[in-house]
């Protein structure tokens, strides 16, 4: 294992394209939420924690477009076959890239989001709070581990992005439109972005459709299924 | 050169699954709006001469007149109270308040009419058949800040009917002329009425509260005078309200409205006293409008499904390009055919085609069947005409079809897909989503002018009515730019990608 990371981490730290998905996942999620902030005009009657986060909803794209590039890229250049005859335990592989995405993800969220604060706290005077900032990191995590699970399953960039992207946004579109209560309730505790979000609520609990923590819970099920699917197919499948 | 791109598209699996699942899933998504209604046929709103539906509902006093008649009267007090929300009970009249002279064919909901009216913030202005509305001279303050006294006429003479207005009773003004399809015998009248209001509360990044509800409006009419023949007792109701029986005036007492099957309405009711006729209504005499203000749903919600069809579509248009760079099969492409601008555009072609066909046949699936649906599932769709469906149906083929084009541009200019993906669904898919859910009513609008997003108001079913207050936003389906002008500015954003993606073929090497 110790191989793999070190290998994973040569290709990742020598790839032109790592430092400027890193800085974007931070930028992004910096800059949404610092122009929310800065355009509001309170006493606002929402949840000013969520607005000063909402930089996550465009974090999220970026963190995952580069988490799928890590091992889509691979597909696409044939490197993939040199990689697995390097290693040829291909779990290993993946668990190997899967580590080291959640590290980078985990360090560039961290300082994304901790800006993302900081811009709320400076201009609306926002407190910290252990459980959102913290959740919203873990969210861009889980995010990046859902995309490379479905790198792995579609062998490329492209249709993995499609599949990642729309489940993150077509899912809250699909739900506003659910007429019945019911459904819609039930559908934004499964939808992973919905669940995933609700980490950073911290006014109205009750009417939330899922608690916070239980909906990143939704969240690491869904990463956790998208990394087993894929590695079902890495190790059934050709390269 | 089209039949080989045809054979490339055909022949990759995934693409061929993609294609057929962006099509399932439009009609499978219809059906997820239609759940939980209790609306039957009794929720039929009533149709305006024009075949919109239209809501037609306020205090009547009125007598039949036959042939020729005139009518004038003076208002000298008009005045509103709030009734729900947190203005509730305030002595605001809500800009839309109409109060004045009506002739209408009978007192059924829906019927054609003529009116001239004083309204809350608008002036005297003549309104007919529901769509129609003539601006008069505005509302005149007095001394204390109120409205002036207003003289007001309506006559009818064969097939015309005229409005007029005057500040003094002496020199009249012309508002307008209409010719409703009025028979013989009509009831012409008073009439006071003022519909649900509703105005954005917070408008923060992150959220649009609103608030609105019903409004009754109370006007006081005096010196009223009748020409031609009409009957000797004047009477009294509350059109298209809950209980709409028809009672005769008396002298003094107000007649108030029973309770029906909905929330209990404040009184209305008229009263008279020495030739002085004072009224208390609420409704509105308009086009019914979905939204905040309205009632029902739209059809347009049936097509939900779009944005996953999209995603699936974009995926395959920016593939079909990527995959040759990918694959190295660029150069043999070339090679078979050294003019990449043809390539391009068979390419273009190809994917564009069978994309709308998809399209056409998935939205023209889903909209009967995602009606069919909600119907049978008792919520009330608000009726729109074939032409509507129509355009939305094709409208949808061409913004599918369109979007696939310009990821392929996209994707041939960036040569990544990943890369090309997130850019065209970042301008497309992305906007739309923060459109209804985040921004603000104005940087919503503004999104959805500019980005390629704005091709979404071909699925537009509802009409927007300057006459009718209600909160136009995207969120509940109301789109900046009319179908037309939203499909452009996609087809714009297309046409230059694609210019810039033929420029970079022809110049960059195959690889």
């Amino acid at each position: 294992m110790r191989d793999a990371l070190r290998g994973e981490w040569t290709k990742l730290r020598t790839s032109p394209g790592t430092p400027w998905a890193v800085l974007a996942v931070a930028l992004s999620t910096a800059a949404v939420s610092a122009l929310a902030v800065t355009t509001v005009r309170c006493p606002c009657a929402t949840d000013t924690m969520t607005l000063t986060l909402v930089g996550v909803q465009l974090g999220q794209a970026v963190a995952a477009v580069f988490a799928v590039g890590v091992l889509g890229g691979e597909y696409g250049t044939g490197m993939i076959t040199v990689t697995f005859a390097a290693t040829p335990r291909r779990l290993t592989v993946l668990a190997a890239k899967a580590v080291l995405v959640a590290a980078l993800v985990a360090a560039s969220g961290a300082v994304g989001v901790g800006a993302a604060w900081a811009s709320g706290h400076a201009a609306l005077d926002e407190d910290f709070a252990v459980r959102p900032v913290a959740g919203s990191v873990l969210y861009l995590v889980l995010v990046a581990l859902l995309g490379l699970g479905a790198a792995a399953v579609t062998r490329g960039s492209a249709a993995a992005v499609g599949v990642v992207l729309g489940l993150l946004y077509v899912g809250p579109i699909v739900g506003g439109v659910l007429t019945d209560p019911d459904w819609r309730r039930h559908f934004r505790q499964v939808s992973p972005a919905d669940a995933g979000l609700a980490v950073q609520s911290t006014l109205d609990l009750d009417h939330l459709p899922i608690q916070p923590w239980q909906g990143l819970g939704v969240l690491a099920l869904w990463a956790a299924a998208g990394l087993a699917a894929g590695a079902v197919a890495l190790a059934r499948r050709d390269a | 050169m089209i039949r080989a791109e045809w054979t490339k598209l055909r022949t990759v699996r995934g693409w061929v699954a993609a294609m057929a699942g962006a099509l399932l899933l439009i009609v499978v998504l219809a059906t997820a709006p239609g759940a939980g209604g209790t609306c039957d046929a009794r929720c039929a709103l009533p149709t305006g001469p024009e075949g919109q539906e239209v809501t037609d509902s306020f205090r009547f006093v009125h007598r039949t007149l036959t042939g020729d008649g005139t009518i004038t009267a003076r208002i000298t007090s008009f005045t509103g109270t709030r009734d729900a929300g947190p203005d509730a009970n305030d002595p605001v009249l809500v800009p839309w308040a109409k109060a004045g002279l009506i002739v209408k064919d009978g007192t059924t909901p829906g019927s054609p009419y003529a009116a001239v009216m004083l309204t809350g913030a608008h002036g005297v202005r003549m309104q007919y058949d529901y769509v129609h509305d003539v601006a008069g001279p505005a509302g005149r303050t007095g001394s204390d800040g109120r409205a002036a006294a207003q003289w007001l006429r309506l006559t009818r003479t064969g097939t015309t009917v005229t409005a007029a207005a005057s500040p003094d009773g002496t020199h009249w003004t012309t508002v307008g002329r209409a010719t409703p399809d009025l028979p013989q015998q009509v009831e012409i009248g008073l009439f006071a009425t003022s519909p649900q209001y509703s105005e954005v509360s917070t408008e923060v990044f992150g959220v649009t509260g609103a608030s609105g509800g019903p409004s009754t409006a109370t006007a006081a009419f005096d010196q009223v005078r009748l020409g031609g023949t009409t009957a000797t007792e004047w009477r009294s109701q509350q059109l298209g309200g809950p209980s709409s029986t028809p009672e005769t005036n008396g002298p003094d007492a107000a007649a108030p409205v029973t309770d029906g099957p909905g929330p209990p309405l404040p009184d209305t009711g008229s009263a008279e006293d020495g030739g002085v006729f004072t009224l208390t209504g609420n409704g509105d005499v308009a086009p019914a409008v979905s939204g905040a203000n309205g009632l029902g749903f739209s059809v347009t919600q049936t097509l939900a499904g779009t944005f996953a069809g999209l995603i699936l579509v974009v995926v395959v248009g920016a593939m079909f390009m990527t995959a040759e760079y990918r694959r190295g099969l660029l150069g043999v492409t070339v090679a078979a055919s050294p003019r990449r601008g043809r390539v391009l555009l068979a390419k273009a072609v190809v994917i564009g085609g069978v994309t709308a066909v998809t399209g056409a046949v998935a939205a023209a699936i889903a909209l009967p069947l995602g009606s069919r649906v909600m119907r049978a599932n008792g919520l009330y769709l608000n009726a729109v005409s074939t032409g509507t469906e129509v355009r939305i149906v094709l409208g949808t083929a061409a913004l599918l079809a369109s979007c696939a084009v310009f990821a392929l541009a996209i994707g041939t200019v960036l040569r990544r897909g990943a890369v090309a993906l997130t850019v065209v669904l970042g301008l497309t898919v992305l906007p739309y989503l923060l459109a209804v859910s985040v921004l603000p009513a104005g940087v919503a609008d503004a999104v959805l002018t500019v980005t390629p997003a704005a091709a979404f108001a071909v699925q537009q079913s509802a009409v927007e009515y300057a006459m009718v207050d209600n909160l136009y936003l995207p969120n509940t389906g109301y789109f900046p730019l009319p179908p037309a002008g939203g499909l452009a500015v996609l087809l714009g954003w297309t046409a230059v990608a694609f210019a810039a993606a033929l420029v970079l073929l022809r110049r960059r090497d195959v690889r």
